[in-house]
């Protein structure tokens, strides 16, 4: 599946839901589910800045392709964080690099957009898309 | 008589609703909502008003020079400096406190002590540090104990012939804790030390007397008090406001100007250079009007009954943990659910309407002491009422049902 289709679905995912409750009921589970980092990468150099909870990233190319997991001692950052790392996980650097996340904003979450929200979404798409570029990089 | 239902209709934002709920507003301890009072005052500076002070020969210019200089009157009136040019309008506390570290920075020398305690905001640890880099004095700390008190005996045996300077809050952003202020001044005179008290926490809950309380250096924000961001005051006692040098060169500060020499202006213009916030200064002086009209005896016994009404309430929530318990705290409640993020039920709470401050409320040392990230404040104003702290209480019940 391309970003654009993990997208679409994780969008179909949340138009089942009528209000903010379940909607955010819904992210905290996805939460519980997150892939989650080993241990050993949970250095104070894997934390995205920005955020007022910590969260943790650690990437690792295989096939050509990055593996995100992550961590956050938040659940709510953690459930935004999950469905970030679903949309961008498995998938080619330059994919990542020109993928977009306004399905944030379709799926009801578009306050978490705000680069002023402590919980710095804007930040961890800007760290998934340095490390898809690093990546790139490598790969050149 | 107070009456808060007549009080909430002086403040048009509370009457707004946020995220399809009526606006509850629990974070007053970051800034303090504005009354219609203050707020014609702002549109009635720029409608009538509106000219640079203490420069021009016309009739705007002297109208608000005058205005600009009535405030500083009711400002010095309202915390009873000795001299009205004690009062230095700055930008806020943390500008006062610039002003004043930058101040000391000539006069002090390594092997001098500066004692600040473990409830300060960075911004009255961060100039400090910087301070002591700058002249090589050394920064101690009066530790604080479980209930977010400080240590007395500890500042006993800190406190020397060393020390120059102690920097205390009144009362603690973060807890809540009043401090024993009028302890630390007397101990600090002993040594001949200067006493800064930053009352930014205070000025909305009390009227501090600053010749009472005999100290040298008072600081506060407008926004704190009903009034706009942007303004604060510096209070200094004469001798040491002389002794300081200017903090910033520019207009206003000077008497006269050569390439050769320049002198600088009396008290207070000596430290307000360029022109300054005018508006904002004379608004500052409506809030106090404001806030004096309602009285500081009805709003601190009316504060103290929202405080405990609180307390007992959200501590039957199990699992809910208050921290900053000293009997002498104002309406500030810090609190955590075990096992869940600040930052979680802070999210929830604002989906419900309500406003709460996470985090570690710029007082990271704090939270290391409890070894938690932050907390949610929750800080209540005069103008809040018991259903909206009930429906904090029920905000709270579904952050942790939604969030176990």
């Amino acid at each position: 599946m391309t970003i654009k289709d993990i997208q679409n679905e994780i969008i179909d995912e949340f138009s089942m839901f009528d209000d903010w409750e379940e909607r955010y009921q819904y992210m905290i589970d996805l939460g519980k589910d997150l892939p989650l980092i080993n241990e050993q990468y949970k250095t104070d150099s894997n934390i995205i800045k920005g955020c007022q909870s910590k969260v943790w990233v650690h990437a690792e190319m295989k096939d050509d392709k990055i593996a995100f997991t992550a961590d956050s001692d938040a659940i709510i950052t953690k459930g935004i964080i999950a469905i970030l790392i679903r949309s961008f996980s498995n998938q080619h650097p330059k994919d990542i690099i020109d993928a977009n996340t306004d399905f944030i904003d379709k799926i009801g979450l578009k306050e978490h957009l705000s680069p002023t929200r402590a919980n710095g979404l804007v930040s961890m798409v800007k760290q998934l898309k340095m490390y898809a570029i690093a990546y790139q990089t490598q790969l050149n | 008589m107070f009456n808060v239902q007549d009080i909430r209709k002086d403040f048009p934002i509370l009457s707004r609703k946020v995220n399809g709920k009526p606006l509850v507003y629990f974070d007053n301890a970051a800034t303090s909502q504005t009354p219609q009072q203050v707020i014609d005052a702002i549109v009635d500076y720029y409608s009538n008003y509106n000219a640079n002070i203490h420069r021009g020969v016309h009739t705007l210019s002297q109208e608000a020079t005058d205005l600009y200089e009535q405030a500083r009157l009711k400002i010095q009136a309202h915390f009873n400096a000795k001299f009205s040019h004690e009062i230095i309008l700055t930008s806020g506390t943390t500008h006062s406190i610039n002003l004043v570290a930058n101040g000391f920075s000539s006069l002090l020398k390594k092997g001098d002590d500066i004692i600040v305690s473990a409830l300060e905001h960075h911004s009255n640890i961060v100039p400090w540090q910087m301070l002591c880099e700058r002249t090589g004095a050394t920064l101690k700390v009066i530790p604080m104990n479980e209930e977010g008190e400080l240590v007395m005996s500890a500042f006993d045996d800190l406190i020397s012939e060393n020390t120059k300077l102690v920097f205390v809050n009144h009362i603690s952003n973060a807890l809540g804790t009043i401090n024993p202020i009028e302890y630390i001044i007397e101990k600090a005179h002993e040594v001949g030390a200067a006493v800064l008290i930053d009352g930014a926490q205070a000025c909305p809950h009390i009227k501090p007397d600053v010749q009472a309380l005999d100290v040298d250096f008072y600081v506060v924000s407008a926004h704190k008090m009903c009034g706009p961001t942007g303004v604060g005051m510096l209070y200094g006692k004469e001798a040491w406001l002389n002794k300081l040098p200017p903090y910033q060169g520019g207009g206003e500060m000077i008497a006269e100007v050569t390439f050769e020499k320049t002198t600088y202006a009396d008290l207070p213009h000596k430290f307000e250079a360029g022109t300054p916030n005018i508006a904002g200064g004379i608004v500052f002086g409506a809030a106090i009007d404001y806030m004096n009209t309602i009285g500081f005896d009805a709003i601190a016994a009316y504060e103290n009954d929202l405080l405990e009404y609180a307390t007992k309430k959200l501590l039957t929530i199990d699992g809910l943990k208050i921290y900053g318990t000293s009997k002498n705290k104002t309406s500030v409640i810090s609190f955590n659910l075990e096992h869940i993020h600040p930052y979680d039920v802070g999210t929830i709470l604002d989906k419900l309407g309500i406003a709460v401050r996470t985090g570690h409320h710029c007082a990271q040392p704090i939270m290391d002491f409890y070894c938690i990230p932050g907390t949610v404040r929750a800080s209540f104003s005069f103008y809040n009422t018991k259903e909206e702290i009930d429906a904090l209480v029920e905000g709270v019940k579904k952050a942790k049902m939604m969030l176990s």
